[in-house]
């Protein structure tokens, strides 16, 4: 735990917290409507860690927002009300079948529920009249995230301008945005995969079971272990096998894959990710694998 | 579930050294970066055989390092950098946080992104070339930046038969130029950014440089010092008053320290209001600590119940910024409309936000020659010079050389909402 050091240096976790608490308090103090994103995996669980953590004593200030894809893993809704719970914030919940049935979002049967939850969400924001929402996108994640500013301007279709970003200098964030426009606001930066499982560890707070070793009944897809769920029915030649199993990011069931792992301590997962040979979105998104520009595309588009 | 970490992880006591690179378009900075990336194992394999593959598909004869971190797709068409890429990699005792920045003129604003936070700017010239007026800019604007280390690396060695005398006069040719800088750590290293010499490994093609190889250097180069530990700056971003049962009467500041050292007991004053009180406690989460520093964020408690509101800053009672509504400062403009005088900006300094009327323009700085052009009026995109503002309620701060957070401000176009301009306060305004 961070007290005083004789020589007056913070180590870098410390500074990465220092600089996320920061963001935080700066778009609680400027923005009139901030929402925070949570998606129950490990990233928006350090964000709520940090939100606690700059609002303390106070609760945190803002509400929470989760898209329910209607594939989620029980695991993480299990944790999300965990965690809403003990904060006592409140939890917005925008689901895509609600968004389908409204006729906001229109399921043609050929665009993904990755691509129905961009929708979703942008809907949700526009009808509770968000102008920040914090993402718990990181830079080390893909090349496209590594590539956009901590206050990310969106447009009235809630859409990312790759090349016309505001300069963002020193710690000075400008939050200026026009009627109907929102900010996107991405607090965890400059953290890593291994930085966040180090602040978990340290921390000692709760994250979804799937991220440990556990045994699960999976088969290959694209190279990637899928689990089997009547929400992904099997396709030809798949077999299904009981294997050791753990999730590096919790997204879609029907789009997230495991690894085999026997990690089931957090200095073992971090012992596992520190001689890792793929990133965490290479080994287990179907959703970034469709093209070079995959995320460059959705992030255009209006995605986390 | 949840487990603690017991060993402690080294990642956690980690330091934190912040690059940025600079210089011109095709002198290799993004291709070092992939270097630094990949000899020191920090790339995954799914990243790297993406790379490889598209290098083949275009029909290069080598592995385009660049392509790792030029992530926009417009990057990959043009072949070129346009916006700052952010690359992570550590070491065993450091963490580098790298800003890859373009180095077209028109995406200066990118590179000046990337260079604000830096601890080190890293400069990259083409052997063959030498210095250019890029490089030069680009010097320039670390140097007003004041980014307290600097690396010149002299890339493409390979194509000069890693030639001494090359070295030795892009050396001494810089070096001149530089001592009309600020530049107080300054070190130039041979290297090839492609067939990775002096980068991580010791070069066996140039035996005449017996100085750090790039890697040594960035792992080597004391920062900690360049912190302000002796002057109290704390700007209150945010009031926390929990209102509830349990903590009825708290009330507290947070903030992110600027500068010094704030310490329960302390005797502050509280600016612009001059009201004075002590340090009655200081909070970080739920625990309270003795002492915090730069850049700690925490939440700071007062004795006596005084007006404290986000904008107002916390200092010594002998130790504190005047306030002033009369700012001298170096701009760097950096959108397509000329900045004039009499122009209305809205302006953000630490977390205080007000108007700002542009009451002269005393020069512009020619970044090639540093000459000091008087005749200009105007500041056109990527110019910098010397800026006077007069702004609707008083800015408490400090002299930029004195202290990067207190001593900078962005301006903002008040119609479009844009970031236009970054200044860095002079000292005597
Ligand atoms: N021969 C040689 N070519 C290099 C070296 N470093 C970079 N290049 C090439 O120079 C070109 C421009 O490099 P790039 O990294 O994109 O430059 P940037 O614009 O500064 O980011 C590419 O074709 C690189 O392969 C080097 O050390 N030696
Ligand atoms: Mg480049």
């Amino acid at each position: 735990m961070t007290t005083t050091h004789a020589d007056y240096r913070l180590s870098q976790l410390d500074q990465l917290e220092a600089e996320s608490i920061h963001i935080f308090r700066e778009v609680a103090a400027e923005f009139e409507k901030p929402v925070l994103m949570f998606s129950g995996g490990k990233d928006s669980i350090v964000m709520l860690r940090l939100a606690e953590k700059a609002f303390y004593p106070a609760k945190i200030p803002f509400p929470v927002l989760q898209i329910d894809t209607g594939l989620d893993f029980p695991e993480v809704l299990d944790t999300r009300d965990n965690w809403v719970g003990r904060l006592g914030v409140k939890l917005v919940v925008a689901s895509i079948d609600d968004a389908i049935a409204q006729g906001v979002v229109i399921d043609d049967g050929k665009t993904s529920r990755n691509r129905m939850q961009t929708a979703t969400l942008l809907n949700a924001i526009e009808e509770n009249g968000f102008t920040a929402a914090f993402g718990g996108g990181r830079r080390d994640e893909e090349k496209a995230r590594a590539k956009e500013r901590v206050y990310s301007h969106r447009d009235e279709f809630g859409q990312w301008d790759p090349k016309m970003q505001r300069p963002e200098l020193w710690s000075l964030y400008n939050g200026r945005i026009h009627a109907g426009e929102h900010m996107r606001i991405f607090p965890i930066s400059n953290w890593t995969e291994l930085d966040i499982w180090d602040y978990i560890g340290r921390e000692g707070i709760e994250i979804p079971d799937i991220y440990f070793s556990h045994q699960r009944r999976v088969f290959e897809r694209d190279g990637m272990l899928m689990s089997e769920t009547p929400l992904n029915p099997l396709r030809a030649g798949e077999t299904v096998e009981e294997r050791t199993v753990r999730f590096r990011t919790c997204g879609d069931i029907s789009l997230t894959g495991c690894v085999e792992s026997t990690a089931s301590t957090i200095p073992e997962i971090i012992a596992e990710i520190s001689i890792a040979k793929l990133t965490e979105r290479g080994a287990t998104r179907g959703d970034d694998r469709f093209s070079e520009a995959a995320m460059e595309d959705r992030k255009k588009e209006g995605y986390f | 579930m949840s487990e603690t970490n017991e060993g402690a992880a080294n990642a956690t006591n980690m330091d934190l050294l912040r690059f940025a690179t600079a210089g011109s378009v095709d002198d290799g900075k993004s291709t070092l970066i992939g270097r630094l990336l990949l000899d020191s194992k920090s790339i995954f394999a799914d990243q790297l055989e993406a790379v490889e593959a598209t290098s083949v598909a275009k029909g290069y004869d080598y592995t385009d390092l660049a392509l790792l971190t030029d992530g926009l797709r417009s990057e990959r068409e043009q072949g070129i950098t346009i916006d700052v890429a952010y690359r992570y990699f550590a070491t065993p005792n450091r963490k580098f946080i790298i800003a890859d920045t373009p180095g077209h003129v028109q995406y200066t604003r990118n590179m000046v992104t990337g260079a604000s936070t830096a601890d080190l700017g890293l400069v990259l010239v083409d052997a063959r070339q030498g210095l250019t007026e890029q490089s030069r800019r680009h010097a320039v604007i670390l140097s007003l930046l004041r980014v307290p280390h600097l690396v010149l690396a002299v890339n493409k060695m390979d194509l000069v038969d890693y030639s001494q005398e090359v070295y030795e006069r892009i050396h001494a040719e810089f070096t001149t130029f530089a001592t009309k800088l600020n530049i107080p750590d300054l070190e130039v290293i041979p290297i090839s950014a492609l067939a990775g010499d002096n980068v991580v490994n010791r070069s066996e093609n140039m035996s005449w440089y017996s100085g750090p190889t790039l890697m040594h250097h960035l792992e080597h180069v004391h920062v900690a010092s360049d912190r302000d530990l002796v002057d109290v700056r704390f700007p209150v971003q945010y009031v926390v008053r929990p209102k509830s049962d349990e903590h009825h009467d708290y009330r507290g500041y947070g903030g992110q320290v600027a500068g010094g050292i704030l310490k329960p007991g302390d005797e502050v004053v509280v600016l612009p209001s001059g009201m004075t009180s002590t340090i009655e406690g200081i909070d970080l989460f739920d625990q309270e600590v003795t002492e915090a520093f730069p850049p700690m964020s925490v939440t700071v408690r007062l004795a006596d119940d005084v007006d404290v509101s986000r904008g107002d800053m916390i200092a010594r009672v002998k130790n504190a910024p005047t306030p002033s509504q009369d700012i001298d400062a170096m701009v760097c403009w950096m959108t397509t409309t000329p900045l004039k005088p009499r122009q209305k900006l809205a302006i953000k300094h630490t977390t205080r936000t007000a108007r700002a009327l542009v009451k002269d323009i005393q020069y512009r700085l020619d970044v090639n020659s540093l000459h000091r052009d008087q005749e200009t009026k105007e500041l056109g995109v990527n110019e910098i010079g010397r800026v006077q503002l007069r702004t609707t309620v008083p800015l408490l701060c400090d002299p930029y050389s004195q202290n990067r957070t207190t001593g900078s401000f962005i301006l903002i176009d008040e119609a479009t909402g844009i970031t236009v301009g970054a200044g860095m306060i002079n000292s005597g305004a």
